[in-house]
């Protein structure tokens, strides 16, 4: 992407100025390099969504931004319900909070070594990975509705984790006025065999150690020391999500021009927030979340019990924090000096609250909220802080991880599923998984510099680096 | 035109593009495209048979929702499909059309177009075999057909029928 066409408001501001039929400027935050290597389709998405009603500010793009559907992944947009504003299922995506969460350790580096090939078979065998898997839980009807309805908090409540682990979760663990029977059947079909699975692609588990510290206060306020073990988990709402996806996009797209809605690009398929539709999709949306959390809960209790068994010195694994990545939420934010209930869409963005905000945990409120970046098996991941800053840069929003440099076919030609395992493996991480060309597909090779990423979120006042975490096991999708 | 598919590339997932000498050829071979994403397809066999059908207002929606009708069976049937069958027409003229589970209620309802004209309907036999991850090998899984790069159209002496799936 060319430079030229964005006024520089800073470093690591590129504004797109408002123009035809556009409501407000597109912000790409990101480094020269990084907006150079840029598609040009991002700017012609990140523009797009300038143009949809009731959008406040401006669209914004994260560093690790590429080609989406509609939104480009990296894009974070609000929207004001009483200035006409619209609800996007295109702004959410397919995998309704796909996200991350990181679960803290008593382990050192030496001890996951010491067991690595049986402690990365017993994880292997005991979480569901790859396609067509299945849990071992199966919801009948009114189970599946609580289950939607209650999240993280539903499972919990069902023995998987602890009360504790609710208060490091976004919105504590529940998605609230979500609506079981906004879901159709279909979607509700596919999860059925689909609880405690991770789902395939760029989804994962991963047993990291924590390389390097950046900021020593925030760390030991996150419970993060050099050396240590954590674990990440990296999935979303599965075949439900998937499902209402696709249906509210289709529902959107037709019912789009009764509402008086001219959409630039169908991909962004939207209805107005305090329409029956609009309102019907975030009831929907909001029991997807639900399901996301649901299982990425069940999903550490798994690792807990595999973990128990392995390396029972891991101690009781305390949640840090679980973020979403795609996801529309209700939140209160300052503009122009007035704050208003904006509803806040983030397509492979990082919710990013900065110290103090009363919707963090207590034991968290001084540092900021925990923002988990994802690697790709050899690539680092990251664990940033929330700032200030980043409430004015972009409604408290930040990246989600590396953003693909190439196409699957791509790594494909480039990379076979044995050597990335066999390269890696020299470079003492163990990889799992049960296809050879999907390791192929997610070499780290095919991912942006993750580090590049990252340091301009963090120059930028995104969010502020933390700690860097190495992957030691790699549990594929 | 010779039936046949073909990847394309799109950023983080896969274009899938089918053509050949008729629009539903067109459509069977983006089918094939799509099985091709999850595996070889030369390694599925076709030892079952699973009716499929779907309806849309215009081509390209319509080839949204065939991909989509997949999707969503090889998902809950835990199946892979390489072999399709599939006949393209005007959906019936009928006085209107049952309201979705969106619709119903809701007073935008009473706006909807309620003719089917225009509409076109995709009636189908998929057949293919259980998934088994130990010999088809599967890469990845589809989450569903977007509209990105979706498009429908006649090309040269034959058809053409392509869109990007989110994996």
């Amino acid at each position: 992407m060319n430079p030229g066409a964005f006024e520089r408001r800073g470093p690591r501001e590129w504004v797109l100025p408002a123009s035809g039929a556009m409501h407000v400027p597109a912000v790409f935050v990101a480094d020269e390099a990084l907006l150079r290597a840029m598609d040009d389709k991002v700017r012609e998405q990140a523009a797009n969504v300038a143009m949809l009603p009731g959008i406040v500010r401006a669209s914004y793009v994260m560093p690790d931004a590429h080609w989406g559907y509609g939104f480009p992944i990296g894009g974070v947009a609000a929207f004001d319900a009483g200035a006409g504003g619209v609800v996007c299922a295109g702004g959410v995506g397919f995998d309704v909070s796909c996200g991350v969460r990181c679960l803290l350790t008593a382990l050192r580096r030496p001890d996951v070594m010491a067991v690595q090939h049986r402690l990365a078979d017993a994880l292997f065998e005991r979480i569901p990975a790859g396609v067509g898997s299945t849990g071992a839980i199966r919801l009948g009807a009114a189970d599946m509705d609580a289950m939607l309805a209650g999240g993280a908090r539903w499972a919990v409540r069902r023995g998987w984790g602890h009360e504790g682990d609710l208060e490091r979760v976004e919105d504590r663990g529940q998605a609230l006025h979500a609506k079981p029977g906004k879901v159709s059947e279909h979607a509700k079909r596919r999860q059925r065999e689909e609880m405690g699975t991770l789902g395939s692609g760029n989804h994962y588990l991963e047993v990291q150690e924590v390389a390097e510290i950046f900021d020593a206060r925030a760390a030991a306020g996150f419970g993060l020391e050099a050396g240590a073990v954590v674990v990440m988990i990296h999935c979303g709402s599965r075949g439900l999500g998937h499902q209402i996806g696709t249906e509210f996009l289709a529902e959107m797209a037709a019912a789009a021009p009764r509402y008086g809605i001219r959409l630039p690009d169908r991909e962004l398929a939207c209805a107005p927030i305090l329409s029956d539709l609009g309102q019907d999709y975030l009831g929907a949306m909001r029991a997807a979340i639900n399901c996301a959390l649901a299982n990425r809960q069940i999903l550490t209790a798994l690792v807990r019990q595999v973990f128990a068994d392995v390396l029972p010195q891991a101690g009781a694994m305390p949640l840090l924090y679980d973020v979403s990545h795609n996801t529309c939420k209700a939140e209160r934010h300052a503009v122009d000096g007035r704050e208003r209930e904006l509803y806040v869409h983030r397509k492979g963005a990082t919710r990013a609250l900065g110290p103090g905000h009363p919707d963090l945990p207590p034991a968290l409120r001084p540092f900021g909220q925990p923002v988990l970046i994802g690697g790709s098996m050899g690539t680092g991941s990251y664990v940033l802080a929330g700032t200030e800053r980043g409430e004015a840069l972009a409604f408290a929003s930040a990246c989600h991880g590396a953003g693909r440099a190439l196409s699957r076919h791509q790594a494909c030609r480039r990379w076979q599923g044995r050597q990335v395992i066999d390269e890696l493996a020299a470079r003492g991480i163990v990889v799992r998984c049960p296809s050879s060309r999907g390791v192929a597909e997610e070499a780290p090779g095919a991912y942006k510099d993750v580090d590049a990423v990252v340091d301009a979120a963090d120059a930028a006042g995104l969010a502020c680096k933390v700690a860097r975490l190495a992957p030691l096991v790699c549990i594929k999708g | 035109m010779q039936a046949g598919w073909e990847h394309f590339d799109h950023g983080a997932d896969i274009g899938v593009r089918g053509h050949g000498p008729t629009e539903s050829a067109a459509f069977e071979q983006a089918a094939m495209a799509l099985t091709a994403v999850i595996t070889d397809p030369g390694g599925v066999a076709a030892r079952q048979s699973v009716p499929l059908g779907c309806e849309a207002a215009d081509d390209e929606l319509l080839l949204a929702a065939w991909l989509n009708a997949l999707v969503f069976e090889m998902a809950v049937r835990r199946m892979l499909f390489a072999r399709f069958s599939v006949v393209i027409e005007d959906a019936p003229m009928r006085p209107g059309r049952a309201p979705s589970p969106w619709e119903t209620g809701s007073p935008a309802a009473t706006h909807v177009d309620t003719r089917a004209a225009g509409r076109r309907q995709l009636r189908a036999v998929a057949e293919g075999e259980p998934l088994d991850p130990a010999r088809h090998h599967p890469a990845v899984e589809v989450k569903g057909a977007t509209l990105t790069a979706l498009r429908v159209a006649r090309e040269g002496d034959g058809w053409l029928a392509q869109t990007v799936v989110d994996v």
